[in-house]
């Protein structure tokens, strides 16, 4: 049985590929960088902290093959590491966030009345401040560390995502299928997963790919000002932040990769997520 | 010949409140369903006609409880559907279902045909797995569609396909009784023949008990055994079908039935129309609902409101004139 489920599985799987070629490229994208991440200490080749004064903004060459920074650190060994601190961050905070922000609006727009109204105020609220002003003063009062950026990056998307969700919900819940379903008999909570959460769907994947590129963006933000993960752990935000002013004309190669890896990443999430999108929906299909 | 019927509704009450202000204070209803009775036998077909807004679909919906209904009482095989709790009436569903208008709505676009007709026996526990799957496929051929088209999803289907499906999920637990809510009204003419005749065999297959809601006379006249006429949430006459085809007695059936086309353009219109619009059910007018808009409208019709009473064997008209 669970023999046929994987075959069936696979077919689904090739039989997407070759429609979405897009989308393979956006997930191969994104798996070379995940890779990197996950054994950034045997893909790179120098290592990433280690200062060298002779090859200070040394250019791209034979040994540092994207070039070195103002403390002579490699900037591809660094790029390698520092797609663990970017990518953690983009996908933990994408990832959380969505998930809670999903849960927040199908709780809202399915128990509606006063619970709805207090949790809408709040997420007005929530929404009155800026994405980096509300991650700030999170990390600023759980102290900088790899998990607190995460998590200051992932509450401000809830409201978001609570929203978009809550108000599909509310015409998803008034369509004839879910009347049908309660009609049968069935309960409203397994009519909210089974009816109502998977046609929320599209929209959660447009709005958490467009996302994506925001949190590593915030968290950039962040690190420069002190409040991201801690030095001397690389990151690609705090990496361009940190040369952009003072060496884009002298050293234009510590600004350009780290920003060709976070435009990768994003582009690739977004190929990736649209052909998600439409390989979900029985209705793309033949 | 006397039998209990299957259906009976009495009294039946549905108000929608209008609220206004921060307080969210209650500032006047929407009386949408404004004391309805009507009984069903076994096997029969009752047609409930009406303009859009009459309040017709919230009867359909209120009687299956999807509406909470504001008073009255609901009784199907005797049981009282309104005095039950939560996992009473989810046991009592087995006895009731539906079918909708719309056939892309009414089925999820995400869940294969086959899975949608399974669900009320999943819901129900009804079977192991390969006893679901085998009823699944002998509903499918029951209402005209193929075991294989199981695995399609809901856009893979014609529009009259689709509403097969709704009648097979519909049928899937073997109700008694079940609301037909304008069934037909999204099809093409040549499949609505289809679908009325599947219904009416089906009806005589397995004795079904049909509450038919449609504003299409011609197959309300093709499908029914009585019929009910509403207006603005009350009923204002209610006949066999025969008689109420024969001889309207209530100046608004009388109107409606004018009002149907005449396939032989040669037919000169005998009978007035209907002038202007449903009044708002916020705010109906006093006296009978219809004066405003009836031609043989009496002081009397302003002031006192008619009551349904019996003329004739099986026939109640609400009019002080007839």
């Amino acid at each position: 049985m669970s023999a046929t489920i994987s075959h069936s599985f696979w077919n689904n799987v090739s039989y997407n590929a070759r429609r979405y070629p897009l989308g393979v490229a956006g997930g191969i994208i994104m798996i070379v960088f995940v890779l990197a991440a996950i054994f950034a200490s045997a893909v790179a080749p120098l290592d990433p902290f280690n200062t060298n004064a002779k090859a200070s903004l040394a250019a791209p060459g034979p040994v540092y093959l994207m070039g070195a920074d103002m403390m002579g650190r490699d900037v591809f060994s660094r790029l390698i590491h520092g797609a663990r601190v970017s990518l953690a961050v983009a996908l933990g905070a994408t990832i959380i966030g969505s998930g809670i922000g999903c849960a927040v609006g199908l709780a809202c727009g399915y128990i509606g009345g006063w619970f709805d109204l207090l949790v809408q105020r709040v997420t007005e609220v929530m929404q009155a401040l800026p994405l980096l002003v509300m991650a700030l003063v999170i990390t600023a009062s759980l102290g900088p560390s790899l998990r607190n950026t995460i998590v200051a990056i992932a509450i401000p998307l809830i409201p978001t995502v609570a929203r978009v969700i809550r108000s599909n919900v509310l015409s998803l819940r008034e369509m004839p299928y879910v009347e049908a379903a309660k009609a049968t008999g069935m309960s409203e909570w397994r009519i909210a997963i089974i009816h109502v959460l998977p046609n929320t769907l599209a929209p959660l994947i447009v709005l958490a790919t467009a996302q994506l590129g925001s949190t590593i963006l915030t968290e950039a933000s962040l690190s420069f000002l002190g409040l991201g993960v801690p030095e001397p752990y690389p990151s690609w935000g705090r990496m361009l932040s940190e040369s952009a002013a003072e060496y884009v004309r002298t050293a234009p190669w510590l600004v350009i990769y780290p920003g060709l890896a976070i435009s990768l990443v994003v582009f690739g999430s977004n190929l990736l997520g649209d052909a998600l999108r439409d390989a979900l929906d029985p209705r793309q299909r033949d | 010949m006397e039998q209990t019927p299957l259906v009976e509704v009495s009294g039946l009450r549905k108000f929608f409140p209008i609220r206004k202000g921060l307080l969210r204070r209650t500032v006047g209803n929407v009386r949408a369903v404004d004391g309805v009775s009507f009984s069903i036998n076994a096997g029969e077909t009752l047609g409930l006609v009406g303009e859009s807004g009459c309040g017709k679909s919230t009867v359909g919906r209120t009687v299956l409880r999807l509406i909470e209904p504001s008073a009255g009482s609901i009784k199907i095989n005797g049981n009282d559907i309104t005095a039950v709790g939560k996992q009473d009436l989810r046991a009592l569903r087995r006895q009731m279902q539906i079918v909708f208008q719309d056939p892309f709505s009414s089925l999820n676009p995400r869940i294969k045909a086959g899975e949608i007709v399974g669900e009320p026996l999943k819901v129900h526990g009804v079977g192991d797995r390969g006893e679901r799957e085998a009823k699944v496929a002998d509903l499918f051929r029951l209402v005209g569609l193929r075991p294989a088209q199981m695995n399609n999803y809901p856009h893979q289907f014609s529009g009259g396909q689709r509403q097969r499906v709704s009648i097979a999920r519909a049928l899937a637990l073997d109700p008694g009784f079940i609301v037909a809510d304008e069934p037909v009204s999204a099809l093409d003419v040549s499949i609505q023949a289809q679908v009325i005749n599947l219904l009416m065999d089906l009806q005589r297959d397995r004795k079904l008990s049909y509450l038919f809601i449609s504003h299409n006379l011609a197959v309300v006249e093709h499908i029914s055994h009585r019929v009910a006429v509403m207006y603005l949430g009350r009923i204002v006459e209610y006949a066999d079908k025969t008689a109420l085809f024969a001889k309207p007695l209530h100046p608004y059936t009388e109107a409606l039935l004018a009002a149907v086309p005449l396939p032989d353009p040669a037919l000169k219109r005998t009978k007035h129309r209907v002038e202007g619009d449903v009044p708002s059910p916020i705010n109906p007018p006093s006296g009978c609902h219809f004066h405003p808009r009836c031609p043989y409208a009496e002081a009397r019709c302003r002031v006192e409101a008619p009551v349904l009473r019996d003329v004739g064997v099986g026939r109640q008209v609400a009019c002080h004139l007839r």
